[in-house]
């Protein structure tokens, strides 16, 4: 076994160990030893990937009888192939640098999880159960982007599909909501997981075998290729929180606990984006350019419409879930673009969209590890994540506060934040790619840059008042006013991942690569970009320098401050009281709130969100002319459920309540049912063949 | 539009001689360049018209350095008029509060120098001296603009 | 390089310095149109300096975010100074951003304010911040689709190969792409700088303020800084337009003494010329009401898709 299988095998027996220690430890020294378990099973994961991202060339060694070997060049760095190990089909396992890349994204936001989750968990959730299932929930994690055929990939997605159901469950006992949200999440996570299996199998069906070295060599039909992807495609967009199947996730990322929000956002989704691009770009090697700008015009619709739910929302942890559902849609943007671009032979453009995709997964896991992390250390604080009754947490949660601002710089895609770079790269591949895409490309590309924009400056206005709001000025309830600040572990985990953003966001260079090698996986070929403090683009012009704009920046800042110091006259700063207009004192209740800051956008954007308002007057008894009470009520309820799953779901309550005479309780009808259902398969099958 | 302003032309009168007077030594520091905010403490709004027409076309008060601000936290002087009421007194003090150093108060018209007709009403607490400190008095019933403005000058120093 | 160097450092002190004097020959224009006599173009640079003598104010139950916008705005408009070309297109730090980047520094610096605004708690400060933003998102679109109709022809964002291109062919900006994308930038200039009619920057009704209400709360040098900071995001910006569509007269990589004088002239002239225009069409118009905005900034976004349209179809 080389480097990458050790250090992967570990990662995974880590989390064998976690579980157990879980199980058997007693109930005091439980937490610290799962959580430790679980971070050095995530940090070794971590470094699996990082191995296998960096020596992508280095033949592997497969465990056990290797049919044909690994291929050189492009082939992974690790496979197994464990025959025995499951009925029929076998384990088989491969990381290639396109899989490194999750593996090590999973790893590193396993550390930051798990160890915030021995002081978060102390409270309620150190039972046996839910500390045995996270572990396997990152080994779940941590086996998908390995599995290297369809039988291997269906058990290990519904592995994590299943531990990460019952990590969202864990808090069902305290909140009715929660019931609700994994009833969601269970239905939507299964629905994708019958398109994805539906897909996969049809696909085996038309190749020589089950394994995706066989898949990738195989020819299909156009006409089953095109089913293959649009299956496998929803499925995994429902993974991705794509819209118009994203219903769950603004539900169970709230409602799980923290750290397993953390985990499912930052690192779980961007498995959708994996299976799209493995399934679609390397197994089914490209197709026709609709069913990338389908991907593409999926991933915009998201972008938009779930940063526009994040703005006019007012629950935290709810609104972070809204940001997921955007920037996984941003993500889908670059990689329907590069899908569309090699289609359209325009390989330069195409590997920079997919490298951009590639580094906006990476950079949105660590700022919504940061963002979700420090929420949940708000909800630990107060036990409330409604902005409208925070406020003020800088005085009295100053590393959370510090903590969530570099989250939400980052997440806001402005300078020196992460995602600015991944959006300007993406931004990149579009102009780059214009003047060769032809006339769909020439009207998609711009209205792709619209989107991009619209989506950014809409993300900082979300995050903005999620800060601002949220943090800053003065508590709004009695709950922020008492609130106290997190436990160490909490704190070190929510500062690693802020260190880790930081580190993407100044030295990109670093990483991209790095990722570079992963999408010579799909694209074969040269590397994306070059240089080592200046982003310089490889094949076409365009370069940036986010750790010098942070540099003229603090040089900026610095000279400015030493101005002021030089020619302000030496008068000491004074308090006063806020300028109430010399009435007041101003109470916390005239504060803006994050209702009324998103109602001008709520308003601009009214026909799309359709929010309802009601207004509840109760006249007095004596004269309809008194009045005694007005109740005035805002909602901005998700339109895409309303319109598109109530009548469903009514729809399927309907069916089930007519169907409902059909099942009496006597066991000869039950015995009928089945007789004349035999009969009837018999005779079609008698009729048919 | 174009046709009327080529036609009116400028109607900003020409500048009067700078009145010598007593300037406040606060007002040195300010060096051609005051902010003032308005208080109105419990006028009958006769000095505000005045104020308006002061800060009008006409009188101009602008060309010397002197322009009105929306929050105190901009302002270098409070301009107050009419005899400070019961209702206004705290509010007038936490004003003068929130100006930042240096600041000087303008007392406009013979209400806030001496509470004017309202002197001794059950409603007024007194004249503005007698709440807060004042640098400049301009006397008047309402002070003519001229007035004003030669107060402003004598502030801005222009 | 050297003369790249000289450029930039240049333009960031003509910013540094000019920028009020722009707002002053603005204020100066508006005057006269009004038949005043006007306070002359000095003026904002005896506000500045009398600010700066004064007391700075912490109210109470602002912290460090409050304190760090001022210098956070400030400093970004100065990084933007530095990175546009205006006096030189080989300024050494044009590698290390482009348009992109300028436009989302001076958003990261409105962002500072509008969180400084929010950090006082008050009612005018979350709604100054909240329209800021609210603007600001909307604006976006707009300015990066320009960017991109822009940079086609070039087949670059970085800003001194698109303004180089432009000034070896200055016909090539009559035509419909710069046009439409000419007028989409100056209205998102219009309404990134808080100016008529998006914003009134002179009013005294706290109901109608965008950008005044966010900094209600700040006085002495803390303004003082806020003020400078919104003059040279102003010039920076109509610089940008100047050398974007009009780059006459700028310096290239291999320009001299004379050439450098020349171009600092020329973008005097240029900037001034626009601010004039732009004081002079606001005596003709009227602010338009809040919600009347998005409409106005979608019509900008429009243009800017046309722009790139016919960036592709006419090309």
């Amino acid at each position: 076994m080389n480097l990458v299988g050790t250090l992967y095998v570990t990662a995974l027996a880590g989390c064998a160990v976690a579980a157990l220690a879980a199980l058997t430890a007693p109930a005091r020294a439980r937490l610290p030893l799962t959580g430790w378990c679980t971070a050095v099973a995530g940090a070794v994961g971590a470094a699996a990937g990082v191995a296998a991202l960096s020596g992508g060339v280095s033949a592997g060694v497969s465990a056990g009888v290797s049919p044909g070997g690994p291929a050189g060049g492009s082939g992974p760095s690790w496979s197994a192939w464990l025959p025995d190990l499951l009925p029929l089909a076998g384990v088989r396992l491969a990381i290639d640098p396109l899989g490194g890349v999750f593996v090590a994204v999973t790893g590193l936001v396993t550390v930051c999880a798990a160890i915030y989750g021995i002081g978060y968990c102390a409270h309620g959730l150190d039972g046996r159960l839910f500390q045995a299932v996270l572990p396997l929930f990152v080994a779940a994690l941590l086996l998908v982007p390995a599995a290297a055929s369809v039988s291997t990939f269906l058990l290990t997605w519904e592995l994590m599909a299943v531990t990460s159901l019952l990590l969202v469950l864990a808090e069902h006992r305290r909140r009715a909501e929660v019931g609700r949200a994994g009833l969601w999440y269970a239905v939507m996570t299964h629905l994708g997981l019958v398109a994805i299996l539906a897909g996969l199998v049809a696909f085996a069906a038309g190749a020589a075998g089950e394994s995706f070295a066989e898949l990738r060599a195989a020819e299909l039909p156009p006409g089953a290729a095109t089913v293959v992807f649009l299956a496998t495609a929803a499925g995994f967009a429902s993974k991705a929180g794509i819209v118009p199947l994203h219903v769950w996730l603004p539900r169970a990322h709230p409602e799980a606990p923290s750290h397993v929000s953390a985990l499912m956002s930052a690192a779980m989704v961007n498995l959708g984006a994996y299976g799209i691009i493995r399934v679609g770009l390397d197994l089914l090697g490209g197709g026709p350019a609709w069913w990338w700008l389908l991907v593409l015009a999926a991933g915009a619709l998201s972008a938009l419409y779930g940063i526009l739910q994040a703005a006019v929302t007012s629950d935290l942890k709810r609104l972070l879930g809204y940001s997921t559902t955007e920037n996984l849609g941003l993500v889908l943007v670059g990689v329907g673009a590069a899908g569309f671009f090699a289609v359209s032979d325009l390989p330069v453009p195409a590997a920079l969209a997919l490298a951009a995709a590639l580094l906006h997964v990476v950079n949105h896991a660590a700022f919504k590890t940061v963002l979700f992390l420090s929420a949940g250390s708000v909800l630990h604080a107060t036990g409330t994540r409604d902005l409208d009754a925070l406020g003020g947490l800088r005085t009295r949660l100053p590393y959370t506060t510090a903590v969530f601002a570099v989250g939400a710089l980052c997440a806001s895609a402005l300078p020196p934040g992460n995602a600015f770079v991944s959006e300007w790269l993406l931004l990149q591949s579009l102009i780059h790619a214009l003047p060769g895409a032809g006339v769909a490309g020439a009207v998609t590309m711009p209205l792709a840059v619209g989107v991009i924009a619209l989506s950014a400056g809409l993300a900082v206005a979300t995050f903005v008042k999620a800060f601002g709001v949220g943090f800053l000025a003065r508590p709004r309830s009695a709950e922020a006013e008492a609130a106290r600040e997190s436990p160490p572990p909490m704190l070190a985990a929510m500062t690693f991942a802020a260190v880790g953003c930081v580190v993407l966001a100044l030295a990109p260079t670093l990483v991209v690569p790095a990722l570079g090698r992963a999408v010579g996986v799909v694209f074969p070929g040269r590397d994306v970009v070059s240089g080592e403090l200046t982003l310089r683009l490889a094949g076409v012009s365009g370069m940036i320098s986010p750790l010098l704009i942070a540099a003229a920046l603090v040089i900026a800042v610095v000279a400015v401050l030493g101005l002021v110091r030089l020619t302000a006259a030496r008068r000491a700063r004074r308090a006063a009281r806020l300028w109430d207009c010399g009435a007041g004192p101003m109470s916390a209740r005239m504060e803006y709130t994050a209702t009324s800051f998103a109602e001008p956008l709520q308003r601009v954007f009214d026909d799309v969100l359709a929010p309802e308002s009601d207004v509840d007057v109760t006249p007095m008894k004596e004269s309809a002319y008194l009045v005694e009470r007005v109740r005035f009520q805002a909602r901005v309820p998700d339109r895409i459920e309303h319109r598109l799953y109530d009548p469903l779901i009514a729809a399927a309550a309907a069916v089930g309540n007519r169907a409902r005479a059909l099942a009496t309780g006597s066991v000869h009808r039950y015995l009928g049912y089945g007789f004349w259902a035999l009969t009837g398969a018999l005779l079609v099958l008698v009729a048919l063949w | 539009m174009w046709r009327k302003i080529v036609r009116t032309g400028r109607v900003a009168e020409p500048a009067p001689e700078r009145p010598d007077g007593e300037v406040p030594e606060q007002a040195a520091e300010l060096a051609g360049s005051v902010q003032i905010r308005h208080v109105d403490a419990g006028s009958c709004n006769g000095c505000e018209v005045e104020i308006a027409s002061a800060f009008g076309p006409v009188y101009d008060a602008e060309r010397y350095g002197a322009r009105l601000v929306a929050s105190p936290r901009h302002a270098d002087a409070l301009m107050v008029t009419g005899p400070v009421t019961r209702n206004m007194e705290m509010a007038l003090r936490r004003t003068h509060d929130a100006v930042s150093e240096p600041r000087l108060v303008i007392a406009l018209g013979d209400c806030a120098r001496d509470c004017g007709v309202f002197a001794g009403a059950y409603g007024v607490a007194g004249a503005v001296r007698d709440v807060v400190d004042v640098d400049v008095e301009v006397p008047g019933c309402p002070p003519r603009p001229e007035a004003i403005v030669a107060a402003l000058r004598g502030l801005t120093g222009r | 390089m050297v003369t790249g160097t000289v450029g930039a450092v240049l333009q960031v002190l003509l910013i540094a310095v000019g920028s009020p004097l722009l707002v002053g020959v603005m204020r100066q224009v508006r005057a006269r149109l009004e038949g005043r006599a006007g306070a002359g173009i000095a003026q904002p640079w005896r506000d500045l300096r009398k600010l700066l003598r004064k007391q700075a104010i912490s109210p109470h139950g602002t912290g460090w975010v409050f304190r760090l916008a001022p210098l956070l705005l400030a400093g970004t408009a100065l990084v933007a100074a530095a990175v546009v070309p205006l006096v030189t297109t080989a300024s050494p730090l044009d590698g290390v951003a482009d348009l992109f980047a300028v436009t989302a520094l001076l958003a990261l610096g409105s962002v500072a304010l509008a969180l400084g605004a929010l950090d006082t708690g008050t009612a005018f400060g979350g709604m100054g911040a909240s329209r800021e933003m609210t603007v600001l998102a909307l604006v976006e679109p707009t300015i990066l689709v320009s960017v991109f109709a822009l940079s086609i022809r070039v087949g670059s964002t970085s800003l001194g190969s698109i303004v180089t291109a432009t000034a070896r062919d200055p016909l090539s900006v009559i035509s419909p792409v710069s046009a439409l994308a000419a007028v989409a930038l100056a209205i998102v200039t219009i309404a990134e700088t808080g100016r008529i009619p998006v914003d009134n920057p002179s009013t005294h009704l706290e109901l109608t303020m965008i950008h005044e209400a966010m900094v209600l709360e700040y006085a002495g040098p803390d303004l003082a800084l806020i003020e400078w900071a919104s003059a040279m995001r102003l010039s920076v910006l109509l610089g940008l337009l100047a050398s974007l569509f009009f780059p006459l007269g700028i310096a290239g990589a291999d320009a001299g003494v004379l050439g450098l004088a020349a171009a600092v002239i020329a973008i005097v002239v240029k900037v001034a010329l626009l601010g004039v225009l732009l004081a002079a069409g606001e005596v003709f118009m009227a602010k338009l009401r809040l919600f009347r905005v998005p409409e106005l900034l979608a019509g900008s976004f429009l243009l800017a898709l046309l722009a790139v349209a016919a960036s592709f179809f006419l090309a």
